[in-house]
């Protein structure tokens, strides 16, 4: 389990997280939501460690801050919003960059198999600048599924951070990313994704938080969470929440961008 | 699927071009480059202002003759020694530019160039000027190793300013680095130049030998301050390639995927200050090297850090060696200092570099 408890992030003068809640269970898609400045990447990047926070973060019941970075690089990986590179890599080369310690370079089955699980295999041996944004997004994500490329290990699960992970992808991207995410929930591990497009939301994540303002708004499961008045309230907008016939999954509709 | 991405010119050019083939070819440019250093090294014992060969002094000692006294003044005195600093020398300035590249994710960062060597330049002048004030059991003690620690602790703090200025959120803007160089440069300038003004004549014929940019001065016991510091600092550096190749990706998700970023930012920033004070200590500050060196290899093995940073040192050593022979014979007896060797070398290169980076504008 990941429990982030009593979350405080100020950033310079400004508190950004106030108090705020958040819990993603193994085995489960869990989305972030919320509008602009809602603290939804701050508070991934409090449960990844990235900026000092009040309250406390435990994964899989251990204090992220009393583990080693090597331990938890061994049970987490971390997909940021933007991909920087120094330096002229080659796309198999970055994806080695996330295997784990004692594992040989040599070793690049794991490392092709991420590559081809984002389906840029044929791109391995390419220059990791000479590809387009989104390529690199999935070129990071094969190299965060190689650092735990086992969704649970020994008995303990293991965990995907992403960060806005279908950001800059065209919507069969998105749709890939968003399975590969919910294949590694499936398998067992633990992923937490920041996400903006509220339709993949209610499609894929088992377990959605809204954020509004610093503050968690609602949690649940999203055909609970996911209503009308809850995001309307939360992106400040008149939204309608819809099941089409025949299908399970509800979508958003923008209604007018009037704010409410 | 694969016949028609194979058949598209950028794949075709990328097959030749292995990834597991660079690592390899890495790791065997180990063995290329080491032979060429054993192979530089004695080509610089044989050659210099008297015709004393090293063919010839060998031919001797097989014979079991013994060797005239010129010949041994000449070949364990003069040359030796300068050969071993111009190895420590080349190494240290290589490594130390391989790792300050790594440390601020661009292939422009030089000790040389951002102020760090004017930083241990400014300690070092700092030692042979103040040197006089500190107590005679002080100096008896560290008299020999007082200008390379000063020379570090110039450099250290130099880096650490440099850093402190140019990073932010753990991105370094180039501009700013390359800009913070030279204000730190200049400041580090105008100190070192009170000093000289300070200075008395005993201590201006030192710095002026020191200033000369040169290995024309390197006596054994140079050699003996120098080499300790900077064969440990390209020893710690075999231990920096993984982190460095982490860091590559930034520095929150060096973190990420498990790396110590602040020790190894520190430890980067010691080593950086440890050997380019040691060099600059007893070379005075020579140029080019440390961009130069990092960025042939860069393009002919590639990026990884686990090799580059061994090759540099390999590489470095064998480059500083060899300029040096040419400044020693292209005006013999005569000697061109080194320095506008390596620059006649180096400054194109550093001019092809920012030509080649299109998004140099962005930075």
């Amino acid at each position: 389990m990941l429990d982030a408890y009593d979350i405080t992030v100020s950033l310079g003068r400004t508190q950004i997280l106030h108090g705020l809640g958040f819990r993603a269970q193994a085995g489960q898609l869990s989305a972030i939501v919320g509008p602009n400045g809602s603290g939804k990447t701050t508070l991934l990047r409090a449960i990844t460690g990235d900026v000092p926070f009040g309250g406390s973060v435990t994964l899989n019941d251990a204090d992220t801050r009393a583990l080693k970075p090597w331990d938890l690089a061994a049970i987490r990986g971390v997909l940021p919003q933007s991909a920087v590179l120094a330096f002229p890599f080659t796309v198999i080369e970055v994806v080695r960059l996330g295997l784990q310690k004692g594992l040989s370079a040599a070793e690049t089955d794991i490392s092709m198999a991420a590559l081809e699980r984002v389906s840029l295999a044929h791109y391995a041996d390419r220059f990791f600048q000479e590809l387009s944004g989104g390529e690199q997004q999935r070129v990071h994500l094969a190299r965060v599924l190689a650092q735990v490329w086992q969704p649970v290990q020994d008995g303990v699960p293991h965990w995907l951070l992403l960060d806005e992970p279908v950001a800059s992808l065209d919507i069969a991207n998105q749709l890939e990313v968003m399975e590969i995410a919910r294949g590694y929930a499936n398998a067992g591990g633990g992923v937490v994704a920041v996400m903006h497009d509220l339709n993949l939301t209610a499609m894929f994540a088992d377990h959605v938080a809204i954020l509004s303002g610093g503050r968690c708004l609602a949690a649940g499961h999203p055909k609970e969470v996911m209503t009308d008045a809850i995001l309307s309230k939360a992106y400040g907008c008149k939204l309608q929440v819809n099941t089409p016939p025949h299908t399970d999954t509800t979508f958003v509709l923008p209604h007018t961008a009037q704010r409410v | 699927m694969a016949a028609d991405i194979a058949s598209q010119g950028t794949s075709a050019r990328t097959v030749s071009r292995r990834p597991a083939d660079r690592l390899r070819r890495a790791r065997f440019a180990h063995l290329v480059l080491g032979l060429l250093l054993i192979c530089v090294s004695v080509i610089s014992l044989t050659v210099g202002a008297t015709d004393i060969t090293l063919t010839d002094a060998l031919g001797k000692i097989m014979r079991g003759e013994p060797l005239s006294r010129m010949e041994r003044v000449v070949l364990l005195d003069i040359r030796l020694p300068r050969l071993a600093m111009g190895l420590c020398v080349g190494a240290a300035l290589a490594v130390s530019g391989a790792v300050m590249q790594g440390l601020f994710r661009n292939p422009l960062a030089d000790p040389g160039l951002v102020g760090v060597g004017a930083g241990a330049g400014l300690g070092a002048i700092g030692a042979i000027v103040l040197g006089s004030f500190l107590p005679v059991a002080f100096i008896d003690t560290f008299g020999n190793q007082l200008i390379p620690i000063a020379a570090f602790f110039g450099g250290w703090i130099t880096t650490l300013l440099l850093y402190r200025v140019s990073t932010r959120n753990g991105r370094t803007s180039v501009a700013t680095m390359l800009l913070a160089g030279i204000a730190l440069a200049a400041l580090a300038g105008a100190l070192s130049g009170i000093l000289v003004y300070m200075a008395d004549d005993r201590q201006l014929r030192d710095l002026t030998f020191w200033g000369l940019g040169s290995l024309a001065g390197a006596s054994w016991s140079k050699v003996a301050a120098a080499a300790p510091i900077i064969l440990l600092s390209i020893l710690a550096a075999s231990f920096l390639g993984r982190g460095l190749n982490g860091l590559a990706l930034g520095e929150a998700t060096a973190a990420h995927i498990g790396h110590s970023v602040q020790r190894l930012k520190n430890g980067s920033i010691l080593l950086v200050a440890a050997a380019t004070g040691a060099a600059v200590a007893v070379s005075g500050g020579i140029g080019f090297i440390g961009i130069v060196v990092p960025h042939l290899l860069r393009l002919a093995t590639g990026p990884d850090h686990r090799t580059l940073l061994i090759n540099a040192a390999l590489l470095g050593a064998t480059l500083l060696v060899a300029a040096d022979m040419i400044a020693r014979v292209i005006i013999a007896p005569a000697e061109l200092p080194i320095g506008i060797i390596t620059a006649v070398l180096g400054a194109p290169v550093f001019l092809w570099i920012l030509l080649r980076r299109r998004d140099l504008v962005d930075m």
